[in-house]
């Protein structure tokens, strides 16, 4: 990534997330009460973060690949099972995707 | 200072240090996919909203391009914008007011302030903004702890920091999946993107997975 793009991916994303924050407090209710937008907003977050962990833990450019990286993915969902805190389950990941890596 | 008015600041301080320490993972995550320190630190300064932040860097990591990076991020940010409509008849705010609370509008500020309802509009008031300010000053905090960390310690495999990443999605996911249903909707969302990964260009798939939230959304069940 170039320093220009890494620049472009802040700029814009700040200032869209924020515009979208404002635009909340100016639209009148029944442009956002539509109930298939309700739905379907109410849904999107959990498809993207779905598909960030499936990304960021399992692909490698664009094949699947299992690697160290799965390794700390398992070691999270146990964690989360277990209901370990959000900071548990971070360096419970780290530390086992460290471990498999160095092993190898 | 009243028990009740005493319990909301409790439980928006409490909310705001818990979320503001995740912070180090962004601010770790963000510096091993290649931004610096003070790109890490505006993120943090001016998205300032988790989930949209680590989904831009996210896609960055995996390869994607700016424009994927950016869309990816600014519709997880959608669900702020329904925040502001439940907040704007509750704040009552203008101007630079209005602005200033805006930019606070995150999940953890609404909920601490929707929680307080039955203590009335006041500690909506209070929850809302010492929750919301309170999650600022720490996340950003804690981001800038997070860079200079990941920064110092190279190799980002070395250290399991990217598998950090995928793990802070699972526990931003995680909490979220409260019902049968909405856990059917994220395992097919993770099917698609492996599905999918093969025939996209990097970075894609996660934008992609949006057809999913559609595809369930779009009727009534």
């Amino acid at each position: 990534m170039s320093s220009l793009t890494a620049w472009i991916v802040v700029g814009a994303t700040s200032a869209l997330c924020f515009s979208i924050k404002l635009f909340g407090y100016y639209v009148p209710e029944r442009w956002l009460a539509h109930p298939r937008l309700q739905r379907v907003n109410a849904l999107i977050p959990i498809s993207l973060l779905s598909a960030l962990v499936v990304a960021e833990g399992l692909v490698q450019k664009t094949s699947v690949v299992i690697d160290h990286r799965a390794a700390g993915v398992a070691v999270a969902v146990g964690l989360l099972f277990a209901k370990a805190p959000f900071p548990v389950v971070v360096v419970g990941a780290a530390a086992a995707s460290a471990l498999v890596y160095h092993l190898h | 200072m009243t028990d009740d008015r005493r319990q909301t600041v409790r439980d928006a301080l409490s909310v705001a240090v818990t979320v503001g320490t995740y912070g180090v993972a962004f601010g770790a995550a963000s510096v091993a996919a290649g931004f610096s320190v003070l790109q890490t630190c505006l993120f943090s300064l001016l998205t300032f909203t988790g989930a949209s932040q680590f989904a831009a860097v996210g896609v960055v990591a995996a390869g994607g391009g700016a424009a994927s990076a950016i869309a990816t991020a600014s519709l997880l940010g959608t669900r702020n914008a329904l925040y502001g409509l439940q907040m704007a008849p509750v704040l009552r705010v203008r101007g630079i007011k209005r602005v200033a609370a805006a930019h606070v509008t995150i999940d953890e500020s609404t909920a601490v302030a929707l929680v307080q309802s039955r203590r009335g509009v006041h500690a909506m008031r209070l929850g809302f903004w010492i929750t919301g300010a309170g999650t600022f000053l720490f996340w950003n905090l804690f981001t800038l702890l997070g860079a200079l960390g990941a920064k110092a310690l190279g190799n980002p495999a070395s250290w399991g920091l990217d598998a950090a990443v995928p793990a802070a999605f699972l526990g931003l996911l995680w909490p979220r999946l409260t019902t049968t249903y909405l856990r059917v909707v994220a395992l097919v969302s993770m099917a698609f993107a492996l599905v999918v990964t093969t025939w996209l260009p990097a970075g894609l798939p996660i934008i992609a997975s949006v057809v999913v939230a559609i595809a369930f959304g779009w009727r009534e069940r």
